[in-house]
């Protein structure tokens, strides 16, 4: 199995601020807009160098979205921040109206994503915000790993041309994406070649999927390891040839298992190629506080319940 | 054109469109686009610096229109087509299958005039900020108008723009209401009463003008008090008094019409009320 290394870990959305910098130094064009989690989505840096370009909003976030989309239509590339709960769920009208049917070139930066938000409880720990999303015609959806991915993602969803919401988190996490690696939308990355069964993580499970496939591994069991960075447009072609190679699927991911990467896989995968299928995600609950390694373990998506999908499935005790 | 006649003649074309597009679909919202009619017309023939052939999506160089109140789409289309944006006949295809002129405005629709899809009311005057704020920072000097509905001024967003547009000192912006104390269930009064809409609007910080909105003459008066308060670092509101169902005797000053159509006896009733001074389409 191919080594990763965690160079230290790094939260993903000090990865959208670096690239949020980045983007301010080099493209005149992207603007930012935030409501009143500015520190919270490391988007201080960018407000500071471009203080004519950044739009504090307050705690009005369908009155931000709509600007984002009146900025994009005067030809600004706006990044609109928030998060994801805030920016998904409390403004999912006016995304469809004035962003995605309007076809206004708006990324949406959604932070604090999924049960890892912790201690703020379920009011904040929003698991659906990629199942909404995905089914907005438009719409694109990212979903990357760790620090690295998220800022070279950040970069990407700048030079598309239309609507992007880009999902990341709150909590530190194993960076190991090799810095600079260029980031293509819609395109899997193929973490590991492996025959017994293919495993498709996104987000932070990207991480302990790595993890279940070194132990898996050491059983004998060889997986095919996609990081599906991009839920929409899914890489169809990956999916499928794994899907054909291996013959069954888990698929792991910090959202319900309802609108998520796992149904959107097994969609696919029913029209395609129907393989018997595990989802590594949560079951119709709402989350609750505690610690994010805590609520990760308590509501099933880590390595431990990745390697006991994958065995379930295999028929392996 | 100068003479408030030649605009009069104009509106008056434009609310025959109204009513036979409407009728023809068997659908729309024939009310609140006659209350609108004069406004709209004042804009599109003399206020706004605009042409079909200068027109972009982006507004680069001229005046941008945004119209909230999405289902005015008869009106808006009325303009548009009158102001020679796309041909007239198109104005028979309103709300048909396959037609540029959805019932409620699109981009997907791809019609020359629209900047933005609205219906789902609310949204467009915080459009309109984000666009007069890209205008700023494209150094481009023309100016923005939205309208807004009077009944659509009881969605919370519209007071989250109303606040930003003073915050961040959106003075290239004249926005527009459509007063005209209708909605679908009644009168705004019975419905959800909007208090003093004068008193709101200078309370959030707004230059705040009335003016009556089937007088051109009142029109071009707020239009030019307008202009002389943009570039002080505040946005203005017009808030324009008008009638819904404004020109057709049955349809005057009642919510009654404001989402149905005429049957076709009562659209002959309302055309013989309206001089056809262009030709209809």
């Amino acid at each position: 199995m191919k080594k990763y290394i965690n160079t230290g870990n790094k939260d993903t959305r000090s990865g959208f601020g670096a690239g949020l910098s980045h983007l301010g130094t080099i493209n005149p064009k992207v603007v930012a807009l935030c409501a009143d989690l500015t520190g919270s989505l490391k988007m201080d840096a960018f407000a500071k160098a471009h203080p004519e370009r950044f739009f504090q909003c307050g705690i009005a976030e369908a009155n931000m979205i709509g600007m984002a989309a009146g900025l994009a239509i005067g030809g600004a590339i706006p990044f609109a921040g928030t998060f994801a709960n805030f920016a998904t769920g409390r403004v999912y009208d006016q995304i469809r109206q004035s962003v995605c049917y309007s076809e206004t070139n708006v990324k949406i930066a959604a932070s604090h994503a999924g049960i890892t938000l912790g201690e703020d409880g379920a009011t904040h720990q929003i698991l659906e915000d990629m199942g909404l999303m995905r089914m907005l015609p438009n719409m694109v959806v990212i979903n990357p790993c760790d620090y690295n991915q998220t800022k070279a993602a950040t970069i990407a969803a700048a030079a598309w041309q239309g609507p992007v919401y880009l999902r990341f988190g709150r909590p530190g996490v194993p960076n190991f994406t090799p810095e600079g690696q260029v980031f293509e939308i819609g395109k899997a990355l193929h973490l590991n070649e492996g025959s017994d069964v293919t495993v498709i993580a996104t987000g932070h499970l990207v991480w302990e999927a790595i993890q279940a496939a070194e132990i898996l591994e050491k059983e004998g069991i060889s997986v095919d390891l996609l990081n599906i960075h991009t839920i929409k447009p899914l890489d169809r072609e990956a999916i499928i040839s794994s899907a054909v190679k291996s013959g069954r699927v888990v698929c792991a991911e910090e959202h319900l298992i309802a609108g998520g990467l796992g149904e959107a896989v097994a969609s696919l995968l029913a029209r395609e190629h129907p393989v018997p299928m595990r989802f590594v995600a949560i079951d119709d609950r709402f989350g609750q506080s505690g610690k994010p390694a805590q609520l990760m373990s308590a509501y099933g998506l880590d390595t431990a319940h990745i390697v006991a999908a994958v065995k379930e499935i295999i028929g392996v005790k | 054109m100068n003479d408030i006649h030649t605009y009069q003649k104009i509106a008056s074309q434009v609310r025959r469109d109204i009513l036979r597009m409407v009728t023809g679909a068997g659908s729309g919202h024939p009310g609140g686009s006659m209350s609108s009619a004069d406004i709209l017309t004042a804009l599109y023939f003399k206020e706004m610096n605009v042409t079909p052939e200068g027109w972009n999506r982006a507004g680069n160089g001229h005046d941008l229109f945004f119209l909230s109140i999405g289902h005015i789409s008869p009106l808006f289309y009325s303009v548009l087509a009158r102001r020679g944006f796309f041909p007239i006949s198109e104005l028979g295809t309103f709300r048909a299958y396959g037609s540029r002129l959805q019932g409620h405005p699109s981009i997907d629709a791809a019609l020359p005039g629209v900047h933005q899809a609205s219906g789902s009311l609310g949204q467009g005057l915080s459009v309109a900020i984000g666009a007069a704020l890209a205008k700023r920072l494209a150094g481009d000097n023309s100016r923005v108008f939205v309208l807004i509905g009077d009944g659509e001024s009881q969605e919370g967003q519209i007071w989250e723009a109303a606040a930003a547009a003073v915050h961040h000192k959106v003075d290239n912006l004249i926005a527009m209401t459509d007063w005209n104390k209708q909605q679908i269930d009644g009168s705004t009064e019975e419905v959800q009463s909007l208090g003093d809409l004068t008193l709101k609007w200078n309370a959030f910080g707004w230059e705040c003008i009335v003016a009556d909105g089937h007088d051109f003459n009142s029109i071009f008066e707020a239009f030019d008090r307008a202009n002389s308060l943009l570039g002080a670092g505040r946005p203005v509101m017009i808030l324009f008094e008008t009638e819904m169902g404004h020109g057709v005797d049955f349809m005057a000053g009642t919510h009654e019409w404001h989402g149905k159509s005429p049957s076709q006896e009562q659209c002959e009733r309302g055309l013989a009320q309206l001089e056809e001074t262009l030709g209809d389409y």
